[in-house]
């Protein structure tokens, strides 16, 4: 048998209810396995082995009194540290919550807890989701388990890369831009973003309201599925979240109409990631899908669309870290104004900081028109060519990231650069599509690339039993020996 | 006030609506608490936490607006007013910008004789924020987040006052019609209404405004009248002496009777308003506006008009009964009755009945009286069963208790006497008893007549008919 830690959310369950191992020991293995290689990867910012050993005892207890368990009952989940855990630090990977308790649980996390899902852990990110390497932490950069000389992608790398190191099989990240899918590809793990509204934003710490999504990550296709139908649904707490339950598909793509848009396959992208993905598009193809050519003319003015619309609204989130009522708080002998600009000042990185004044400034009056106004406008467009779009086809496959992982380091000085990483995924939460992000081969250097499969709103399970064909056709997907 | 000048006034006023729960949470929406009892993570603006719009809030907000006859939209829009103060949790307050929920309304106003329209530019809903508490002994300041989130509606009027008297009787006006709505407690002693009050000056004649100054923390009816003669006179002195207007953000002080200035319009915010992202638009069906549209009741002025028209009131008794929803409300059923003559109900509801209800500090509805038993009692008088003097011992028991007023006058023997031969026993006797009297009269003091008839009624024990003793005593004199 393979190590516990090595196993699936699937396998593990599948175990543990035939009652071959307990859920003490399956969390024991996932916190054995976080002390062996996290020196290496970095991805966790909190390991919460006791809750994680006193909630397996808890699932342990119920099985052997007969009660029923939950469907993620002993399954170790490590979660980004942008959702609230109650009584457990949420620092957004800033200086400015690295104190942070929340007092309450997001809604996410009240229902993987009745679930019976063990949180093992914390995981680092950019700092409030903002970055697209993980190297935004105020904390820590976080390591690609393949290669710990490069980025594991961001912003939900912590999540990502301990997934791929096997330190949990479940964690979930967000998505705004391309945050679960980017790390997914890098890491070579399954990430999915789900639809706008299909999972609740109670308790996601805000980086921009109307693109935000939590999403989940695995190591297989299945293990997303599961973790994924025990996070959606409609939530009275968020009004902006919509009824609805998740029905698996059946793992077919026969007659599935597959669309290939040609901005997604320009000279940005390289050559090896092209190769792959349409490699990956040909073996779907092989399993009996159709695969058409499309146009999304308006993808090149995505990218700055998407960094209007989210900088203008985490500059308005990111106004409460004042310093008066929790989190880092700066100078209080002074002035008001000095107490909230030692704060801000002190209390955010760079990154964060060039984002909040770039959201400050579209926001401003005088240039609201020239700026948010357009982009909003630009949204409605994107959105509108997506839907002539599946008038011809069923889902799109693109690309994740036009590059496989870069080095540490390598862009930390050209935000540009590292804005242009995300192209092809912004997109689809300016959309508010689904995304799924599927492992499609190594490049030359042995670097995962990332297939992205997206479809019309609330489509989980078209796109989920796509990666299932996709999964089971190459054999499976690879796992990182450490 | 100096009388080149007319001054233009235009007036934001913020009301508390008194809905059960705050309007982003479930937090009850309650005054007097103690400090930071009534919060949660969502009102304290708690990372993570999220916004639920609460509907009754909108139909509060769409009720006012159909009172003061808006155009209603629907669509509920939010937008965020982002700006800086530790009494906002969130650093931005969820409003209304470009779409209010109401808009282009006009009220009618009585001020004097005179009905005066004012129009309404617009109501928005908004959330309250904290309360600020300066405490000397700590010298610090503290935060009590209970106020954060509790629901506000703003309503804006056009600049169409012209006087402090005007501006005084508007802001009456909107606060009778919140309470005749049921929509907010409106009380400005307890900051439930607080009002922003816009002047400037032009001269008489002139077409175009001046430059206006806006004073804040105007907080009760007398404050809107200082601060507006205050304002206007500070604004005249300077146009005297040849100088010019800033456009000002100043803070009335009332208490020192000044205004302070704060903030001059280079200094002014930009609040960077957009759309909340968390809340999407609400819709308010034409049916249920409809339906909120004829839960609309007769408002105060238009209530005075009627009374006076149609009842031959006069103006002050016809807005004393229509400011109190309650007592007008209480004055029409027995007008509805149709037994006595309106202008007697109105006579008793402001006179004895109200004075009573001011020493039990009550309203009409706290107490055993209904309208049936007023107008029977009305009817008792104009029978000339008891006396007015007797009718004042009857009110106060059928407010106490509920019992008929003919139960009241048989129990306590209050039935007026009318029969002359009982009363001539009368007369005779205190005749006898007041020979002194009786003597100046002879001697051509004629006014000893009224002494000899307060006598007269005292030993009746009030229950005499008037005016048959009056006649009674009159022949016994002539007799003498």
């Amino acid at each position: 048998m393979k190590e516990l830690y090595r196993l699936s959310a699937a396998e593990l369950s599948q175990l543990l209810r035939s009652k071959q191992v307990s859920a003490r020991e399956i969390a024991q293995a996932s916190l054995d396995r976080i002390a062996a290689v996290e020196p290496a990867v970095d991805a966790l910012l909190d390991v919460t082995g006791e809750q994680a050993l006193a909630a397996a005892d808890q699932v342990d207890k119920a099985l052997a009194a007969g009660e029923e368990v939950g469907a993620l009952a002993g399954i170790p989940l490590i979660v980004k540290d942008n959702i609230c855990t109650k009584h457990v630090k949420t620092t957004c990977a800033s200086r400015m919550l690295e104190n942070f308790v929340p007092p309450y649980n997001a809604t996410v996390m009240e229902k993987l807890e009745k679930a019976g899902a063990v949180m093992v852990g914390k995981a680092n990110m950019d700092e409030f989701a903002m970055g697209g390497s993980c190297e935004n932490s105020y904390f820590k950069p976080t390591k690609n388990p393949w290669d710990t000389t490069r980025v594991p992608g961001g912003s939900s790398g912590g999540s990502a890369a301990a997934v791929a190191a096997c330190e949990a099989p479940l964690a979930l990240g967000s998505d705004t831009g391309g945050s679960v899918r980017c790390p997914a590809s890098f890491c070579g793990i399954v990430g999915l973003k789900p639809t706008y509204g299909a999972v609740s934003r109670y308790g996601l710490v805000a980086f921009a309201s109307s693109l935000d999504q939590i999403g989940p990550f695995g190591r297989t296709v299945e293990d997303v599925e599961l973790l994924f139908s025990a996070i959606c649904g409609q939530d009275m707490r968020d009004a902006t979240s919509k009824p609805y339950a998740y029905q698996a598909k059946s793992a077919s793509v026969k007659g599935l109409k597959i669309g290939l848009p040609k901005e997604y396959y320009g000279p940005g992208i390289t050559a090896e990631v092209k190769e792959k993905v349409l490699a990956a598009v040909k073996t779907l193809q092989q399993q009996g899908a159709e695969v058409v050519e499309i146009s999304l003319p308006s993808t090149d003015y995505a990218l700055a669309a998407y960094y209007i619309i989210s900088s203008a609204e985490a500059s308005s989130n990111l106004a409460r870290y004042d310093g008066v009522k929790y989190g880092y708080s700066g100078r209080r002998d002074g002035s008001l104004e000095d107490l909230y600009l030692s704060t801000r000042s002190e209390g955010f990185g760079d990154e964060v900081k060039r984002r909040i004044m770039l959201g400050t400034y579209v926001l401003s009056s005088g240039y609201y028109d020239a700026y948010y106004k357009r982009a909003k406008l630009l949204q409605k467009m994107i959105g509108q060519e997506f839907a002539k779009a599946f008038t011809q086809c069923d889902i799109i496959a693109t690309p994740v990231n036009p590059t496989t992982a870069f080095r540490l380091g390598e862009r930390c000085n050209d935000p540009l650069q590292m804005y242009a990483s995300d192209v092809c995924t912004v997109t689809v939460n300016i959309a508010g599509l689904p995304g799924l992000s599927v492992p499609c081969g190594m490049d030359s250097a042995g670097l995962p690339v990332g297939l992205q499969l997206i479809g019309t709103k609330f489509s989980e399970n078209t796109l989920l039993a796509a990666g299932k064909v996709y999964q089971t056709a190459c054999g499976g997907f690879a796992v990182k020996e450490m | 006030m100096n009388k080149k000048y007319e001054v233009v006034i235009g007036l934001e006023v913020h009301a508390e609506l008194n809905t059960k729960t705050k309007i982003f949470c479930s937090c009850e929406n309650r005054f007097g608490a103690g400090v930071n009892s009534l919060c949660c993570p969502v009102c304290m603006g708690l990372p993570g936490t999220l916004p639920t719009l609460n509907e009754k809030v909108v139909e509060s907000a769409i009720r006012m607006g159909q009172a003061l006859g808006c155009t209603i939209n629907g669509t509920t829009k939010q937008d965020r007013k982002n700006y800086f103060y530790p009494d906002l949790p969130k650093a931005y307050q969820i409003s209304q910008f470009d779409v209010p929920l109401c808009a282009n309304g006009k009220l009618d106003v009585l001020v004097g004789d005179e009905v005066k329209t004012v129009g309404i530019t617009r109501i928005h809903i908004e959330e309250d924020a904290g309360k600020l508490i300066h405490d000397d002994t700590m010298a610090d300041t503290l935060c009590d987040y209970n106020r954060c989130g509790v629901p506000l509606i703003e309503i804006v009027s056009e600049p169409d006052l012209r006087s402090a008297d005007e501006a005084k009787a508007y802001l009456e006006t909107i606060t009778t019609i919140l309470l005749y709505l049921g929509i907010s407690d409106a009380k400005m002693q307890e900051g439930n209404v607080r009002c922003d009050v816009n002047v400037s000056l032009r001269p008489v004649g002139a077409s175009e405004f001046g430059t206006r100054c806006e004073m804040k923390n105007v907080n009760s009816f007398g404050a809107v009248y200082r601060a507006i003669v205050y304002e206007a006179e500070r604004q005249a002195k300077i146009l005297d002496e040849g100088g010019v207007i800033e456009q000002q953000t100043r803070r009335w002080d009332d208490a020192k009777g000044v205004s302070v200035l704060m903030r001059t319009k280079e200094d002014a915010q930009d609040y960077r308003y957009f759309p909340d992202p968390d809340l999407l638009t609400f819709v308010v069906s034409d049916e249920r506006i409809a339906q909120l549209a004829a839960q609309c009741p007769e408002l105060p002025t238009a209530k005075t008009l009627r009374y006076m028209k149609d009842y031959g009131l006069n103006r002050d008794d016809a807005s004393l009964l229509s400011l109190n929803k309650v007592r007008a409300d209480f004055f029409d059923t027995c007008v509805k009755l149709g037994r006595c003559e309106p202008k007697f109900i109105s006579n008793w509801l402001i006179g004895d009945v109200a004075r009573i209800l001011n020493e039990k500090r009550c309203e009409v509805c706290d107490t055993a009286l209904t309208p049936e038993h007023l107008v029977e009692m009305i009817e008792l008088i104009q029978k000339g069963t008891i006396s007015n003097t007797a009718a004042k011992t009857v009110v106060e028991e059928i407010l106490n208790r509920d019992v008929s007023p003919a139960q009241v006058v048989q129990e306590k023997g209050l039935a007026q006497i009318n029969d002359s031969s009982a009363l001539e026993a009368v007369v005779e006797k205190v005749l006898a008893e007041n020979a002194k009297a009786v003597a100046d009269y002879k001697n051509g003091k004629t006014n000893v007549l009224g002494f000899l008839l307060g006598q007269c009624m005292r030993a009746s024990k009030g229950q005499a008919n008037p005016g048959t003793l009056k006649e009674l005593l009159a022949k016994q004199m002539e007799t003498l």
